[in-house]
């Protein structure tokens, strides 16, 4: 095994709501729903209409400009309703869930004997093709391109995020078979960035994969991160990345021939009843899985850094293994009780003028109050401690406020994506927006170099 | 709690758009903010945020300056009797000095946040943007780097010069190129240098009947003795760390000044790198000071590195002044550059130059302007070095 390679930037955000290490399998959902919105700058091109009978691995939509990126159903049913919201733009695809899901035959095939064409156009058919995603840009991978290398992170250090050794178990020639399908891929390498902690033998025991040894703070964990350490992304270079529950689903269409959107979620938050890992698919609506709330509770398909807000009737994201109840913090806060001068013995920060940074074994409930209004960037050096990055984020960020696209290109934006500024966004004093400013900054780069 | 929230949601009408005193909407917004911790909650990217905020930074940078503040009342007392003959031990009428230094001070601190404050309110006003908490702490810094006899009038006029030319005309909080606090301070010492500098305006002489200064009384600040060769005059070291001597009303105490510092690099809001930048940089030129004084002569050159940086204003620019994170490099690499230069630079203009006999003030505001460039060149290497990393790799 090659040396673990050490992150010391970064923040460990200490929640409450961790996921018991309990697995239990979510009922069969009634209503599932694919959202085009979760595939960044899609425009997509819807094929079916209200009333229409499809099977796991029928193609919903298709990307307009690019029409062999098919998006399928992830169970068998009925199409219920094809949402839309301003300027017709398509928010979700609803379906309505047979008891027992029947499945397109994609056909069996051993990845090890098949050539690239032929996988990519599996990918493509069955609708797996958009669990790849590229940098730069952080969005689906285009399949006509190669990229320099693939990488996929074995291990979650978002705040709560699920526990992928427990992810895979059970599924390691699935994972197995994913990794020789996308081998295939690329002339460069897979490579697998583990934890220091990583205990399970599907991912220490990979083969045909390039593996490195992470230890440190979030954001460890992210691929970008992981990216950077190893072989960092310059301009004109493409690498791809694909997550581990992905890579699963892949190897299952290999193995089974059929889009099998099974994932396991893990549920948690403060405010998640009984915070357990549970399985169910793609799509699947978070009401079943999370059991109701009552009160002021946000919900986010996704972690407390990244994910978005779906609210209590939404819809679990294609990318999201991990769904997390927190607090709304949309009230009033006085200043002396729980406002800026509260000595806040309950509020988590990266600043010590809090005086919870004396208990390293406290855990808090945080809600989602922004604790403070916008401001210009005042602090300095703040983003830099939990940037992991040889980037200097706060004059990367000024350069895309500016809209200066060859400022943008020499700091650094190819290698990022917005979920590796989710921690700047976290510490920052001013609370400013910096992963929209960075996924801003990314479409206006793609713009002009395309 | 409930009361004052029922009480402000009653009002809050009067001053919305169609209210009454829509105006004055960004005035009472700003106490509103003050009070209550706005209901914003997140929308999108990063759902659960640090509770830090601008408030609570500028607050402690205030709380760290309350020892400097505190001692400058003593200390203007504690001077102002020594001039008149009275209280001569340090024990003696502790009270006393302190009354007459807070009954000194005290205005200025008023004056300084009324008009400050007062101008921010107008411009917020006019240009409807929320109040920015930049002032909390320059209004503080005002008062404690101004000599203790200053005119009430001219505090103001420094205040509202610092507020317009040194902060809004930039686009305000955040967007300043030098220091708020020290463009009040250079603005009145090149306005008024006959009030600003000298001999007779660091320790207050006014006397009430029967009271008279001391024969032989000079109130020249150790600065202002070393300058003019009274080397035997300048305060003894250990005096000058605890701020017994003369000079403006919070900078005396390197002592209080190290209580702030503590305070700022404990909770992490002051950079400790500046901090020991500039004392790096101060002990280096007062080192090579030490080398060369001897060979040609000079008294001055010789004083002990660690008493130069004791006296004047050499710690409190150190740890208020060059840390004020708007002004300074904004780049870790830059921050060592920026706080070595400031601090070699102050000892350089304190110890050569003929006209100013304190260099703190001239040095930051000088590296104020140089540190974009600084922080320019620290980034177009990190470029060069991510360019080059690409050419290795094609190759």
């Amino acid at each position: 095994m090659s040396n673990t390679i050490r992150i010391r930037k970064g923040l460990d955000i200490r929640l409450k709501g961790e996921a018991e290490k309990v697995l239990v399998q979510a009922d069969p959902a009634k209503v599932i729903a694919i959202k085009p919105t979760d595939f960044h700058g899609l425009v997509p091109k819807v094929l079916v209409k209200p009333g229409d009978k499809v099977k796991a691995g029928t193609a919903l939509f298709a990307d307009k400009y690019n029409e062999r990126v098919l998006y399928t159903s992830p169970v068998s049913g009925e199409v219920a309703d094809v949402l839309r919201g301003e300027k017709r733009k398509v928010l979700e695809v609803r379906i309505l869930a047979d008891a027992q899901t029947e499945y397109e035959d994609f056909g069996t095939g051993e990845p090890g004997s098949m050539n690239r064409e032929t996988i990519i156009q599996k990918l493509l058919k069955s609708g797996a093709w958009p669990v790849i995603t590229q940098r730069p840009y952080d969005i689906v991978a285009n399949p006509a391109q190669e990229p320099k290398a693939i990488f996929v992170s074995a291990f979650d250090s978002a705040p709560l995020a699920p526990d992928l050794d427990l992810v895979v178990r059970n599924h390691g020639a699935d994972f197995q078979t994913g990794l020789d399908a996308l081998a295939k891929l690329t002339k460069g390498k897979v490579h697998l960035g583990v934890s220091d902690k990583t205990a399970a033998r599907e991912f220490l025991d990979a083969k045909g994969v390039t593996r490195h040894s992470f230890s440190g703070p979030h954001p460890a964990g992210n691929v970008g991160v992981q990216i950077h350490a190893i072989s960092p992304i310059n301009k004109g270079d493409l690498v791809w990345t694909v997550s581990v529950q992905d890579v699963i689903l892949i190897g299952r269409l290999f193995r089974q021939g059929r889009f099998d959107a099974s994932r396991t979620i893990a549920i948690t938050g403060s405010m998640a009843r009984n915070p357990k890992y549970v399985r169910t698919v793609i799509g699947a609506p978070l009401k079943d899985l999370i059991g109701g709330v009552e009160g002021k509770v946000r919900v986010v398909s996704g972690n407390c850094l990244t994910g978005s807000t779906v609210g209590a009737d939404g819809f679990l994201g294609f990318y999201h293994g991990q769904v997390t109840l927190l607090p709304e913090g949309d009230t009033p806060k006085f200043f002396i009780t729980d406002g800026w001068a509260t000595p806040g013995f309950n509020t988590f920060s990266a600043n010590r003028s809090f005086p919870t940074w004396l208990m390293p074994g406290k855990k808090f409930a945080p809600d989602t109050n922004q604790n403070g209004e916008e401001r210009a960037f005042v602090m300095s050096g703040q983003y830099e401690q939990v940037f992991p990055f040889d980037i200097y984020p706060v004059q990367l960020l000024k350069a895309i406020l500016a809209n200066d696209i060859e400022q943008m290109e020499k700091l650094g934006l190819y290698e990022v994506a917005p979920e590796d500024f989710a921690l700047c966004e976290f510490v920052c004093t001013s609370k400013i927006n910096s992963q929209s400013i960075v996924r801003a900054g990314l479409d206006a780069l793609k713009k002009e170099t395309t | 709690m409930k009361a004052l929230r029922n009480l402000v949601d009653k009002v809050k009408p009067t001053f919305a758009k169609g209210g009454k005193l829509e105006k004055l909407h960004w005035v009472f917004d700003g106490l509103e903010t003050f009070l209550f911790t706005p209901g914003h909650a997140t929308e999108r990217g990063a759902h659960i945020r640090d509770g830090i905020d601008l408030k609570r930074t500028m607050s402690i940078v205030i709380t760290a300056m309350i020892p400097c503040l505190l001692f400058g009342m003593w200390n203007v007392g504690h001077q102002h009797y020594l001039a008149l003959g009275q209280f001569m031990e340090l024990g003696d009428g502790f009270w006393d000095k302190f009354l007459f230094g807070a009954i000194k001070v005290l205005p200025i601190v008023v004056v300084s946040y009324g008009v400050g404050l007062g101008i921010e309110f107008l411009f917020t006003s006019i240009k409807g943007h929320p109040i920015q908490e930049g002032y909390l702490v320059s209004g503080m810094l005002i008062p404690l780097v101004m000599p203790v006899d200053t005119p009430l009038w001219m505090v103001a006029v420094g205040a509202a010069f610092a507020v317009v030319i040194g902060k809004e005309v930039f686009g305000g909080t955040g967007m300043n190129v030098v220091n708020v606090a020290l463009t009040a301070r250079a603005f009145l010492f090149f306005a008024y240098p006959t009030m600003m500098s000298g001999d007779k305006v660091w320790v207050s002489t006014s006397v009430e009947e029967g009271q008279k200064v001391v024969d032989g009384f000079s109130g020249a600040t150790s600065l202002g003795h070393a300058a003019s060769g009274a080397i035997d005059k300048v305060t003894p070291m250990m005096q000058s760390f605890w701020g017994f001597e003369a000079g403006s009303i919070g900078e005396t105490s390197a002592f209080a000044c190290l209580i702030g510092a503590a305070i700022l690099i404990i909770t992490g809001i002051g950079s400790w790198r500046i901090m020991l930048a500039t004392v790096l940089g101060g002990s280096a030129m007062a080192a090579l000071f030490n080398w060369v004084g001897p060979q040609i002569g000079n008294a001055y050159m010789q004083i002990p590195i660690l008493h130069q940086l004791m006296l004047g204003s050499f710690m409190f620019g150190t740890v208020f002044m060059a840390t004020d994170p708007v002004t300074a490099a904004q780049t870790d690499t830059g921050k060592w550059i920026y706080g070595f230069l400031i601090g070699a630079m102050a000892i350089l203009i304190r110890v050569v130059n003929p006209a100013y006999p304190e260099g703190m003030m001239l040095a930051i505001l000088f590296m104020n302007v140089m540190a974009p460039l600084i922080d320019h060149y620290v980034v177009q290497a990190n470029i060069k070095r991510r360019l080059k990393r690409a050419a290795l790799q094609t190759a």
